[in-house]
């Protein structure tokens, strides 16, 4: 991938979570593959989930930084997407103070804070794509707008190079679809993300 | 140890599992056989998709795990690099093989990926308790050698040098990898084939009827040309002679199980690796290994902030124990801290080389959840 100019990052932390079957690890490894391989960032992608294929709880955290990263897991996340009501109940905590919540508001009806971004992502694949299975790449195409360190061309290289040719146009479809919702209904952005506290 | 010789090669975004896969096959591995079991299959798919896309490789599934030893010491004999990989329950499994490869000398690479046991226990949670399963899990007085990795670069290296290690002294190595270090995702560099020392057994320089498939060398490692090479070979389980027939004679007996050991033992310098950190001045010094010492590289980092003279000693060889590397620590460190995904296991034997000039503190965790690096820096501020 070419290589592209990077902001400074110091251990910027996303935790992905949701349920197992939601495409969390695969939406983790085209963000990570992304960050690292496309913007030269430092970049561990760690996973968590239990025994089950499907259903039960499954969370992906990424460590972003212009530095080497020594501990690969989150401590204090920066940005949080919580795909499904159980994981936005157990991660929230999580959270650093001044981080930002993202919540797939389908599925997460009880959000324990007023100040978040939401998205019905659930519902979007379903009514827009017919193809729930593209739910994650909707997440993907919404944190993409809302990151400014990632570049949408990026992500879209990096998406087309993780998945197989046949399901490739509906991904990228699914990607803008995510952007382009987020634009319109994001409004109460965070100006200074808390990027720059932690140490490493 | 392997390491690269100059800086070039593609770049991937990778699983700790999928950077083995590319450190088997720098080193020549063209065999495997094994059984799929959570955390380790990725490397059983890798191999599966790779393997047989080279020029001679083999992949098989096997029926289970004690099969799978059998099938990698079988394809040892016949002169190819192989390995396998497993979790906590296949290891046990494999334990009575692992056994007749050190009695057979077998140059082979098990990577065992720990998860929470015992049992069943844990499948997608890490753990590091397979540790002294590694190094006494078979019976019988042996020796093998243990190696660890911790980050993603890492286990391509410690891949290649298990191979290299495997070849050199003609035994089983066994790379213990934990849950965390197989699944996190890195960038990673793929060297060039060329860059890296690529070692290869012994051959045979005498003709086929002078060869004495066990006998004494120098360096107590026999030559081992490939089955069916046209050297007569015999190998068995039972303590044999040189020639590899069952004995039941003292002297051989003796002389077998003493060159076993001795040829691994005279060369602690080349195989006891690990990565200080830190360390010239520290007073207290953490030692750790897997995906935990990267919790500790943080912890001491922010030790260091906070005016603690602070050190890490990243274990990479866990057997045969890395004892100098600990005693040179002595003159200026009092504390040693072991943290550690298990009851206590490596901290066993840091107080087994203790002989009082250290205070050992241990951090134990067995619920499944990595040892944060607030948990070290816990312990290393309290004087």
């Amino acid at each position: 991938m070419k290589k592209q100019p990077q902001i400074q990052l110091d251990r910027f932390e996303i935790c992905l979570s949701g349920l197992g079957g939601q495409g969390v690890q695969t939406l983790g490894k085209i963000l990570g593959q992304a960050l690292a391989l496309g913007h030269s960032y430092y970049v561990t992608q760690t996973q968590s989930y239990g025994p089950e294929a499907r259903g039960g709880a499954s969370r992906s955290d990424l460590v972003i930084s212009s530095h080497p990263i020594s501990y690969p897991k989150t401590d204090k996340i920066d940005l949080l997407v919580a795909l499904s009501q159980e994981a936005c109940n157990r991660y929230f905590g999580l959270l650093k103070p001044g981080g930002a919540l993202m919540v797939n508001t389908s599925l997460v009806k009880q959000i324990p804070t007023n100040r978040f971004l939401g998205l019905p992502f659930t519902d979007l694949a379903q009514d827009r794509l017919g193809l729930p299975q593209a739910m994650n790449t909707i997440v993907l195409g919404a944190i993409t707008f809302l990151l400014p360190f990632a570049k949408r061309t990026v992500i879209k290289k990096s998406l087309e190079e993780t998945l197989p040719a046949k399901i490739r146009p509906v991904n990228v479809k699914a990607l803008n679809l995510g952007h382009r919702e987020a634009e319109k209904r994001f409004t109460d952005l965070p100006t200074q993300w808390g990027g720059e506290e932690s140490g490493d | 140890m392997a390491k690269p010789k100059k800086k070039s090669g593609r770049e991937i975004f990778a699983l700790g599992a999928e950077a083995v896969v590319e450190g088997a096959l720098l080193a020549g591995c063209s065999f495997y056989a094994g059984y799929p079991i959570t955390p380790s299959s990725e490397i059983m798919e890798g191999m599966a998709s790779r393997l047989p896309g080279t020029s001679d490789g083999v992949f098989v599934q096997m029926e289970d795990e004690i099969a799978s030893m059998g099938a990698v010491i079988g394809a040892s004999l016949a002169g190819r690099k192989a390995m396998t990989a497993t979790s906590g329950p296949g290891f046990s499994l494999m334990q009575e093989f692992i056994g007749y490869g050190c009695m057979i000398e077998a140059p082979l690479v098990i990577v065992n990926v720990m998860r929470g046991g015992p049992s069943t226990g844990l499948p997608t949670s890490p753990a590091q308790a397979d540790v002294q399963q590694a190094r006494w899990g078979t019976h019988g007085d042996h020796s093998v050698i243990v190696l660890s990795a911790s980050d993603v670069q890492e286990c391509l290296a410690m891949t290649v040098t298990a191979f290299n290690f495997a070849e050199r002294y003609r035994t089983p190595v066994i790379l213990l990898l934990d849950e965390i270090t197989a699944h996190t995702r890195e960038k990673i560099t793929v060297p060039t084939p060329d860059s890296f020392e690529i070692l290869y057994r012994l051959q045979p320089s005498m003709p086929p009827e002078w060869y004495k498939p066990f006998e004494e060398t120098v360096r107590g490692v026999p030559p081992m040309p490939p089955l069916g090479a046209g050297y007569r070979y015999h190998v068995t389980g039972l303590t044999h002679d040189p020639l590899g027939f069952p004995t039941q004679r003292p002297d051989e007996i003796v002389a077998l199980l003493e060159r076993q050991f001795r040829k691994i033992d005279q060369f602690f310098f080349d195989i006891q690796l690990a990565d200080e950190i830190e360390t010239a001045d520290a007073e207290i010094v953490v030692v750790a290994y897997g995906s935990v010492a990267r919790s500790a590289q943080l912890a001491v980092a922010q030790a260091r902030e906070k005016g603690v003279k602070a050190g890490l000693l990243k274990l990479k060889t866990l057997f045969p124990f890395p004892r100098t590397k600990l005693e040179r620590l002595a003159p200026h460190c009092k504390i040693l801290v072991v943290p550690e995904m298990n009851m206590g296991q490596m901290s066993r034997e840091v107080k087994r080389v203790n002989t009082g000039q250290f205070a050992v503190r241990t951090i134990n965790r067995v619920d499944g959840q990595i040892i944060t690096p607030a948990e070290i820096l816990k312990v290393l501020r309290r004087r």
